[in-house]
């Protein structure tokens, strides 16, 4: 962020000359960081040791034509060869630097083919998640084992705007990572619940389009324990910068032993919690709404008509029919940017932001909506 | 005031139109410059200052679209006006009405494009590139009048290319074969038959965008039976060889400007005709390789990246004679001669991240990353924009009869190519690292290199003010410039006067 002048002089001395040279593999997270990571699986080594093959051949035909440029620039100027040559064109140099060319694409298109029969490889894999993007979180379905969660940024709205200073992983985190074993292979099924997103951790050396309507693979196996970050990387609307990405990639063991904690939080329970009071829902609420529902409506609830309505003083939030309010929430609008958050959110965290909404920015209908009011709007 | 309309709305002059393309073209660069500067400086450090995420996308789709169809598509129009006459030895276009008609629709087109930034809702929010559902059920009211707008301006497209394939092929002086025309007009022949097979489509994509938002169809939609990739192809149909609608009259001005100032002859003519004509050939048949994330099966992958590294070679075939243009010259380096050396240097460049970006497994991890956005950049910018200032310093002193400051054109040109390194330089380094192209804030390990890129933006941005005092300062005080203006240049619209008469070649040259 800040540039202070020693590492500017720091960056200089060593940062160039690596610029230059463009040497391979910088940390991965390093605040210059120059190239591509190596990763950590087979393809995305091989994505890597490509990219490096590319890179030396530009790397040797642009000594070559700029050195040639510079030879002529110099040696060629009016000053050092006052009368110009006549010549106007020559066959045997055309079919030469016509046929040289042709040789070097043949020899990057041949390793470049087998790398990408092996990533398209879709064959047995040992666990399947599928991958549904929303506008703007990830969901994860483990499929064979039946567990199914949602993932969203964790870093606070108060990092974002400044007023808090930024966390090391500053949208780069979230509350719940996906947890996949090492060695194994993990074929992602990739989906979108409304517009393209696209899903991509470049350790893993993946990256593919979640389209909406139709599902893509793609598979990685991690052969070293640890946390690899990513995020959307197709343009998905206001907060397609804010979908990051967090991989765990643990051992097997570790691994089935999360899979058996993951077992009881399918269901939810629909009991409302003690204290639920008009103070300590509507600060739950307010939270709740920041993170979820803010991009689109604006925290002052002034939303972006004509698309994102407001729900400042809107018909539907201070009307006296709190269904009504209760069922576009939960099963949101067809056809509209409006998501349903049924799939999404617990009967608690709707009630909070429901609550929040009818008595935030002077609404104050005072309404306090219970969870028990969401479950019976969910049927 | 009536009289400037009569001079300028009425005329069908094709010097008076190409200065106007020109004009609008200029005016443009500082539009969609200043959104860029707006882009750089949210960038400039992680977190939300100065723009909301909603605006900061709606700045990155008007940027995009203001300079492809408003700044180098009607800089190229316009030097081609100004030109094509002059160097076939014709009178005019061949149908000066559709000529002025074709400028006009673009000052309105570009209101009403503008004009949605104004509109209930902000202006469109997907990119330049539209995809769909983002910009179907997804998008803000105001796209509908973005379409109405790039239907006009490919309407002001087709047109202007019906003109010059016409005026080629029907005006050229008796004894100006086609083998005999300048590069410029052989690169201009090509990009106009382009346009005029991938606008219609253009039109057609945006038209099926505006019945799925309002008619209920459903070309884009899956639950209706569509397919979102549909419009990804459609769109890269037009897409791509769009790409090289914007780069080939670039290489026609680099192929004028290297011979002149190289004191000999543009080697390989023959070649270098042939390249411009293979190259707009493959420009059809490699769109997808802006899809291969998108799901499209191992063969058409395999297709796309063996046709896509082919157009290494056509343009390979153009450097290296530009080369051998250069090669046993008497070199001098006026400020159009910088820019196209310059133009070799880094186009040359970009074209090496253009083959790696080619190669499937890789460009996995590329898509969509800034080593994109840099790559294109450098195509764009040094490239393409690079030539147009190249030529307009060229050809300046020949429109006008003036010469320009060759001290303030030299301070223009290495302004702009050293702070034009410090903006897309780094952007390659943070692609590389991780960082996707279209968003408002960033993870701190992309920080240090964002903060050097936008600080080269506001260099560079600022430095094409300079330009502006150039040209008019050349208009208005230049000292006089002579007929044949640099010693070495050939071609006859040197033969002219400088400035040329309004109505040149009335009586066709005679042609040795």
């Amino acid at each position: 962020m800040q540039l202070s002048l020693k590492r500017l002089i720091n960056f200089s001395v060593v940062q160039c000359l690596c610029a230059c040279l463009m040497l391979p593999a910088a940390p991965a997270i390093a605040d210059w960081q120059l190239n591509l990571s190596p990763g950590v699986t087979p393809v995305s080594a091989d994505i890597f040791d490509l990219h490096m093959l590319v890179i030396w051949i530009c790397t040797g035909i642009g000594l070559v034509v700029y050195g040639v440029l510079a030879w002529i620039l110099i040696r060629h100027r009016r000053s050092h060869h006052p009368v110009a040559a006549g010549f106007k064109d020559n066959m045997l140099v055309e079919v030469i630097w016509t046929t040289i060319p042709a040789l070097i694409v043949i020899a990057i298109a041949v390793p470049a083919t087998a790398v990408l029969k092996k990533q398209d490889d879709y064959s047995t894999a040992d666990v399947t998640v599928k991958i549904t993007g929303h506008q703007w979180y990830w969901e994860y379905e483990y499929l064979d084992e039946g567990i199914r969660f949602i993932s969203n940024l964790s870093t606070p709205p108060a990092q974002i705007d400044g007023s808090e200073p930024k966390g090391k992983w500053y949208l780069r985190e979230v509350d719940r990572p996906l947890v996949v074993p090492v060695n194994k292979k993990v074929r992602f099924l990739t989906t979108s619940g409304d517009v393209i997103h696209s899903w991509w951790v470049p350790e893993l050396g993946v990256k593919r389009d979640a389209v909406p309507g139709f599902i893509n693979e793609s598979w990685a196996r991690v052969t070293v324990a640890g946390v690899y970050r990513g995020q959307c990387a197709e343009l998905c609307g206001i907060n397609h910068g804010f979908m990051p990405i967090v991989v765990e990639a643990v051992s097997v063991d570790d691994y089935d032993a999360w899979i058996r904690n993951q077992t009881g939080l399918k269901n939810q329970s629909p009991v409302m919690s003690k204290g639920w009071t008009m103070n300590a829902v509507l600060s739950r609420g307010s939270d709740l709404y920041d993170r979820h529902c803010a991009a689109c409506h604006k925290t002052d609830g002034s939303g972006l008509p004509p698309l994102y309505p407001p729900l400042k003083a809107s018909s539907i939030v201070v009307g006296t029919d709190i269904d009504r309010h209760i069922e576009l929430v939960l099963h949101g609008v067809p056809n509209s940017a409006m998501q349903a958050f049924a799939p999404l959110l617990d009967n608690e965290e709707l009630a909070a932001i429901v609550t929040y909404e009818r008595n935030a920015w002077g609404n104050n209908t005072g309404d306090l909506v219970t969870p028990a009011d969401i479950q019976a709007g969910r049927k | 005031m009536k009289a400037f309309i009569t001079r300028w709305m009425r005329s069908t002059n094709h010097k008076d139109i190409g200065t106007l393309y020109l004009c609008f073209s200029l005016i443009n660069l500082f539009t969609g410059g200043s959104m860029a500067l707006a882009i750089r400086a949210e960038l400039f450090q992680p977190g939300l200052q100065i723009l909301d995420p909603n605006f900061f996308n709606t700045l990155v789709t008007l940027h995009g679209l203001i300079m492809v169809f408003g700044v180098v598509m009607p800089a190229a129009v316009g030097l081609a006006n100004w030109q094509i006459p002059l160097m076939i030895g014709a009178p005019d276009m061949a149908l000066p009405r559709l000529n002025n008609l074709s400028f006009w629709l673009l000052p309105f087109a570009t209101i009403l494009l503008v004009s949605t930034l104004f509109m209930a809702g902000g202006g469109p929010n997907f990119g330049w590139t539209m995809y769909a559902p983002l910009s179907t059920t997804y998008a803000p009211p105001s796209t509908d009048f973005m379409i109405f707008a790039i239907h006009l301006l490919g309407l002001s497209s087709i047109m202007g290319s019906i003109n010059i394939i016409t005026t080629i092929l029907d005006m050229r002086a008796p004894g100006m074969t086609m083998m005999k025309m300048p590069m410029f007009v052989w690169t201009w022949l090509v990009t106009a038959f382009l346009l005029l097979i991938i606008m219609p489509v253009l039109a057609g994509t945006v038209t099926m965008m505006l019945a799925d938002r309002n008619f209920g169809t459903s070309f884009f939609d899956a639950a209706g039976g569509g397919d979102p990739l549909l419009f990804q192809h459609i769109f890269w149909f037009f897409g791509h060889p769009e790409v090289y609608v914007l780069i080939l009259p670039a290489f026609g001005i680099i192929s004028q400007i290297i011979p002149t100032f190289s004191r000999k002859p543009l080697f390989g003519y023959r070649f270098m005709v042939y390249a411009v004509v293979s190259i707009a050939f493959l420009a059809l048949a490699v769109w997808a390789h802006h899809m291969f994330t998108s799901g499209i099966p191992l063969g058409a992958q395999q297709f796309f990246m063996y046709s896509t590294m082919l157009i290494a070679i056509p343009t390979g075939i153009k450097v290296f004679n530009w080369l051998a243009t250069m090669y046993r010259g008497s070199l001098t380096f006026e400020t159009p001669m910088l820019f196209a050396v310059a133009f070799v240097v880094l186009f040359t460049f970009a074209g090496f991240t253009g083959v790696m970006l080619a190669v499937v497994p890789a460009d996995i991890q590329y898509h969509d990353s800034y080593f994109v956005v840099a790559h294109f950049h450098y195509v764009l910018v040094p490239g393409v924009l690079f030539a147009l200032m190249g030529g307009i310093y060229y050809w300046l002193p020949k429109w006008c009869g003036k010469m320009y400051s060759e001290t303030l054109g030299q301070w223009h040109f290495w302004l702009s190519v050293i702070s034009v390194n410090i903006v897309f330089l780094p952007q390659h380094f943070i692609g590389l690292a991780g960082m996707p192209r279209r968003i408002p804030d960033y993870a701190l390990q992309f920080a240090n290199f964002n903060a050097v890129s936008t600080i080269g933006a506001f260099i560079f941005g600022f430095t094409q003010l300079l330009f502006v005092y150039i040209v008019i300062h050349t208009i208005r005080k230049g000292s006089p410039a002579s007929a044949q203006v640099w010693d070495g240049a050939v071609g006859l619209e040197w033969t002219l006067s400088s400035p040329p008469p309004h109505h040149s070649f009335a009586v066709p040259p005679k042609i040795g």
